[in-house]
């Protein structure tokens, strides 16, 4: 037998006093697909950035095709041979695909014969792995898919045999990903090791020869795929029976809350994120919005929000509303029965510095129901906000600790539970249960559908394909700025979505 | 204005906008490896003083260069050991550097000489003079015709008096700065060192994923920022003038940073930049009030210019500029 | 999960990063072959030991108290205001206008317009940065240096070409009218029995800026307003979402700045001067960046470090008198408190940290 390409053993990494990866060890061997799954936070990532010399593990040996290898920095993780793609690609933006790629493995100090090199040597590569893409080109001028494909080149450039992807389908079309798949295929029969790091149990099934399941730090078990079935897996993963479909009661649409007619918005370069679009939100139901992750949602979502201008209609409850000048910003949407649920809780749902109280009148610190005269009445904050923590079983219910002091999900629940207990008539949420936890998912879940059965709009946009089908009575797809078409959600699924997000249409919805 | 004055202006800005020039470009390769330094200010304004104190203690400028560009150094690292060592703010860190030089100066000039926080004033050697290229009419001239140099220049014809004011006559760091532009393009665009430091400043976690330090790279970025504010300290007090005063610098490392903001960090344009502002400063020297269509503009007007004007550009009124994406932030390893 | 208990935070980092600039200076000074321990008692005597030095110190905590309020304001917004000393020089030329152009039958009065003038030209200065800070993206950092240079020539032009007497040389206006002249300490401090230096400069306006203090503690925290500066400050996107608009924020914010500057002018123009002269500010919008590092841009810990610098530059003027130490020793001193407070935070704060975790896990 020979030796495997990577073996660890009893790795063992804190951050302070979280631990992120505990006593870990696995063993791959050359020329196959190895899957590694997990939650957010089970620690994958962590114990990849260890593999390539990101970070030092606390305890534990690696050993690379039968020797015992020290890996204090990147240099020496790709001296072993070892290649990562990451799940944010580390290019410069405005160098061309050649000087990326050539960028920390120049041949000597003068630049132009290196290129030349790199050049000829792309050329071979490009052909032995189809992985054609223009050397000339900038990072900012080609897409996604074909930047993923120059972080590969970058790996394959560095003579990688061991190949590890971070979430590489995160922010692909599904197009994309059978296309990488078909890249990946090819460089196994090649002899390449390939580890790929992912939360999406499909990928795991169809491509990987073993998997490893990660929870909390720990490494669970390690399985022949063949030998596993998707149930098996994610028991391992979350430690439970997990519920894949929100129980809830067929939906009963009223009037229309959310009217959307030719709506367009143009970004701060210039370009045109949303195109056009028409879309309808009635009462009482929830309308998902699905798409890879780029395509407009999120700029949609923010122009309802307030938080950006646009062009073209929208009205709630029959009332026009303003979307520039005055009247536009998120606090007139606020007065107009709107709740918004950021993407980014971090960035925008949360001041991450402030106490948990703070947050709860973070976008309403105006109203009257805060206001003490002039002052804020910050006793009058507190207060709502223990109300507000017992009710959604935030933990710990301390109105003191920072925003930053807290789970992700339990930081999710202080937005939802801010917004949702406005009693808005539309709720916009994006990505509801991003990095959040399994337990978290449900409550926010049954949340959501609670406040759908109390007759108000919902516009859901989520790039998790399996809860835009799980919670959405109606599910429209954006691609490339336009609204590629609606199926009732028990009418459709993952397939044709799927081909939707790619920007193959639907029949006219 | 007869074309004599021109030249003669056109002299003067040569003079002005070297340090300018050579702190502007310094600024470049900071701020291109993605350190912010508005401590240039405060290490031209070391490096003057300690040029100027070891060049009149020795008699020897080139030992009063190498200790200017010493104390510009250890600015330098001290803005590096803040900024990239302990992931400081590197505003704050270049304001307290600025400080620490200003108040430095003229406490150790106090100690030294005694003379109000000055240095003794230059002697011939203790200077860089003027080089005098081949066939220019100089002060050698002068002294074997036995006539001032100035009437000399003056019965030139056009060429020679442009030849002799405007091109020949300077120190070396004057030709020294100019030359550091095409260098500077050539480092930049043309070497590994270039590529990489030009990476660092755009999207460090490329440069550090590729195996490359990036704590190495910024230093050596911050180092060659030292130098070049310690030669262009080292010129104002050796060069420009014959001694340390305090405060010399008077606001020229802020230009400098306009300058570097007018050009969007291209070596090149920096050099338009820093003629540009080197000319204001000229005219203002040589012309205390301008009439202009019988309006007069107040001598306070020359002196705020340069800064108003820095304004304008930040304003975008001329083009905006887009500083290197990753400027001005520590590099923490994502997690 | 907190790092280390707040105190260590407030308190302890501060703390640690004063003895380091305490260090540094006292080695400087063994190199310029003084004795620290005697420059320190000097300075001890000449800014603590009697109520004339007391009435310096104070004097000068008050200037600092205004700008080192301003540059915390700012820092709430995420914002660097390093123009404190335009600002407050154009303050000091509004206040001059007030007092020499408009009768007042009594101080408090003249108090009130003045105060209103300086503030109102100091927030003027301070409103062009903001705006193109907000509304063009122009680093504020660099066009508020930039307003500080322009300022020294505005307030050069008045002073030369318009508010100078006839007949004098010097760039300097003239005396302001009786009753526009503040009370010192000394004058308030007389009838309840406190016997307090005549001559030192320290006036009333310290119980402004103590008034100061309070109003923008009040602000800071207890205001709606308070909520929108600190959580742009914190978040950009975040304000935009919660409907906080950043220009308008901004604005707001650096008028306020402006005006705590511009405010100083009651005390060093119109309390000690009794007139404006061109340097009137002497860097003291600058030492408002070291105040409001040191005392954590709260209003209390600025409160504080004011007093810590009132008493170096009392002190320092003292050592200036008496030794070969020159003045400018505080420019260092303020230099490294600027360097360790802010700059080298992390270099203080990593091991103080780890000293915490491991108290921590031994007791745990």
């Amino acid at each position: 037998m020979t030796a495997p390409a990577i073996e660890l053993k009893g790795i063992s990494k804190a951050f302070g006093p979280v631990q992120a990866n505990k006593d870990i060890s696995i063993s791959v061997q050359p020329g196959t697909i190895h899957g590694i799954i997990g939650e957010n936070g089970a620690g994958k990532s962590t114990l990849m950035s260890i593999l390539y010399g990101f970070y030092k593990a606390d305890k534990g040996e690696i050993w690379i095709k039968g020797t015992k290898t020290e890996i204090p920095d990147s240099q020496a993780a790709i001296s072993a041979g070892i290649g990562m793609v990451f799940q944010h690609f580390k290019l410069v933006e405005n160098f061309t695909v050649l000087e990326n790629i050539v960028l920390g493995a120049e041949d000597s100090g003068l630049l132009m014969p290196s290129l030349s090199r790199a050049r000829k040597e792309l050329k071979e590569l490009e052909e032995e792995y189809e992985l054609y893409v223009d050397p000339d080109k900038r990072i900012d001028e080609i897409g996604v898919g074909l930047q993923q494909r120059v972080e590969i080149l970058k790996a394959l450039y560095r003579k990688a045999d061991i190949l590890i992807l971070d979430e590489p389908t995160g922010v692909l079309t599904p197009p994309e990903a059978d296309q990488l798949f078909r890249i990946l295929d090819r460089l196994r029969s090649e002899g390449k090791t390939i580890i790929l790091i992912t939360h999406k149990l499909r990928e795991i099934m169809e491509y990987t020869d073993t998997v490893s399941v990660m929870r909390r730090g720990e490494m669970n078990a390690t399985v022949k795929t063949s030998e596993s079935s998707p149930e098996q897996l994610a028991e391992l993963m979350v430690g439970r029976k997990v519920l894949l479909r929100v129980d809830k009661v067929p939906a009963r649409p009223g009037k229309p809350v959310l009217e959307i007619e030719n709506l367009s918005v143009v970004d701060s370069a210039g370009v045109e994120r949303v195109k056009g679009i028409d879309l309808t939100v009635r009462a009482g139901e929830i309308l998902g919005l699905a798409g890879v992750a780029g395509n407009g949602q999120s700029e949609l979502l923010e122009v309802l929000g307030g938080m950006r201008v646009g062009t073209g209609t929208i009205r709630v409850n029959g009332a026009p509303l303003p979307l520039s000048g005055s009247g536009s910003d998120a606090r007139s949407r606020r007065h107009a029965g709107i709740a918004h649920v950021p993407e980014d809780r971090q960035r925008e749902g949360l001041i991450m510095d402030f106490h948990a109280w703070e947050n709860i009148g973070f976008g309403y610190h105006r109203e009257e129901i805060y206001r003490k005269g002039v002052l804020l009445n910050n006793a009058a904050l507190r207060a709502d906000t223990e109300a507000k923590m017992a009710k959604f079983d935030v933990r710990p219910p301390n109105p003191w600790l920072a925003a930053k002091s807290f789970s992700g999900g339990n930081q999710q629940k202080l937005v939802v539970a801010r917004e949702i207990e406005r009693n808005p008539d539309l709720l916009l949420i994006g990505q509801p249960t991003r990095g959040v936890d399994i337990g978290a998912i449900e409550f926010i879940h049954q949340q959501i559908v609670a406040l759908r059965d109390q007759g108000k709009a919902i516009l859901l946009v989520s790039v998790e394909l399996e809860e835009i089908l799980s919670l959405s009575d109606r599910v429209a797809v954006m691609f490339d700025g336009k609204i590629m078409g609606e199926r009732p959600a028990d009418q459709t699924d993952e397939k044709e979505l799927g081909l939707m997000m790619a920007g193959v249409a639907g029949e006219a919805a | 204005m007869d074309f004599l004055t021109l030249i003669q202006v056109l002299d003067s800005t040569m003079r002005m906008a070297t340090p300018l020039l050579l702190a502007c470009l310094a600024g470049l390769f900071s701020e291109r490896a993605g350190i912010f330094d508005i401590g240039l200010e405060g290490k031209m304004l070391m490096a003057a003083f300690f040029s100027a104190a070891v060049a009149a203690a020795t008699g020897n400028v080139w030992l009063g260069l190498l200790s200017g560009v010493a104390s510009s150094l250890v600015l330098s690292g001290l803005h590096g050991l803040a900024s990239i060592t302990f992931r400081g703010n590197q505003l704050i860190s270049g304001v307290a550097l600025n400080f620490l030089a200003s108040g430095l100066t003229v406490l150790i000039a106090e100690s030294w000489f005694r003379q109000g926080g000055r240095t003794p004033s230059l002697l011939t050697d203790g200077r860089f003079n003027g080089i005098e290229l081949p066939f220019a009419i100089g002060p050698a001239d002068a002294a074997a015709a036995d006539r001032p140099l100035n009437e000399l220049i003056k019965e030139a014809g056009p060429i020679q008096q442009l030849y002799s004011e405007l091109i020949s006559g300077h120190s070396i760091l004057v030709y020294v700065a100019l030359l550091f532009v095409p260098l500077t393009w050539w480092v930049l665009f043309r070497t590994r060192f270039g590529l990489r430091l030009r990476a660092v400043g755009e999207n460090p976690a490329a440069v550090d994923t590729a195996g490359v330090s990036v704590q190495g790279l910024r230093f050596a970025a911050v180092g060659i920022c030292g130098l070049l504010c310690g030669i262009a300290g080292a010129y104002l007090a050796t060069g420009l003038q014959a001694g340390f005063v305090r405060e010399m610098t008077s606001g020229r490392g802020y230009i400098a940073l306009a300058a570097l903001i007018f050009a969007k960090w291209r070596p090149w344009h920096a050099l338009g930049a820093c003629l540009l502002f080197g000319l204001l400063q000229a005219i203002a020297l040589r012309f205390q009030s301008i009439q202009f269509g019988g309006f007069t503009i107040p001598v306070q007007v020359m002196d705020a210019l340069p800064y108003i004007l820095t304004v304008v550009i930040l304003a975008g009124f001329v083009g905006k500029a887009i500083p290197p994406r990753a400027g001005g932030q520590p590099y923490v390893k994502e997690r | 999960m907190e790092k280390m208990p707040k105190w260590a935070d407030v308190v302890l980092i501060p703390v640690i990063s004063l003895l380091l600039a305490a260090l540094i200076s006292a080695i400087v000074i063994l190199l310029i072959g003084e004795s620290p321990i005697e420059a320190l008692d000097l300075m001890v005597e000449g800014a603590l030991g009697s109520t004339n030095g007391w009435g310096y110190t104070l004097y000068y905590a008050t200037n600092f108290l205004f700008t080192g309020l301003a540059v915390a304001v700012a820092a709430h917004a995420g914002l660097f205001n390093i123009g404190g000393e335009g600002q407050a020089m154009l303050g000091g030329l509004g206040l001059a206008i007030v007092c020499l152009y408009i009768p007042f039958p009594h101080w408090s009065i003249a108090l009130l317009v003045a105060g209103l003038g300086a503030g109102l030209f100091g927030a003027a200065w301070a409103a062009i940065p903001a705006y193109l800070q907000a509304k063009r993206g122009s680093h504020i950092v660099i066009t508020t240096i930039m307003f500080n240079f322009i300022a020294a020539a505005v307030l050069n032009y008045m002073l030369v070409n318009t508010l100078k007497p006839k007949g004098s040389m010097e760039p300097a206006t003239g005396r302001f009218p009786e009753s526009a002249q503040l009370p010192s300490l000394h004058d308030i401090l007389a009838p309840i029995g406190i016997e307090f230096s005549k001559s030192s400069p320290a006036n009333v306006t310290l119980f402004v800026g103590i008034a100061a203090c309070v109003v923008v503690w009040g602000l800071i925290w207890h205001t709606p307003l308070g909520h929108e500066i600190r959580a742009l400050g914190k978040s950009e996107r975040g304000a935009v979402y919660a409907g906080i608009s950043p220009v308008r924020t901004v604005m707001i914010t650096m008028l306020i700045s402006g005006a705590l500057c511009g405010l100083m002018a009651t005390n060093n123009v119109m309390g000690e001067a009794e007139r404006l002269v061109l340097n009137a500010t002497e860097g003291a919008g600058f030492i408002g960046i070291a105040v409001a590092l040191m005392g954590r841009n709260h209003p209390f810990g600025v409160f504080l470090a004011a007093i810590l610098f009132g008493f170096l530059y009392q002190g320092g003027a003292e050592l200036a008198l008496w030794t070969n130490i020159p003045s400018e020793l505080i420019v260092v001193i303020q230099a490294l408190v600027i360097l360790f407070t802010g700059a080298l935070d992390n270099m203080v704060r990593m091991p103080i940290e780890k000293i915490f975790l491991a108290l921590r896990k031994e007791n745990a």
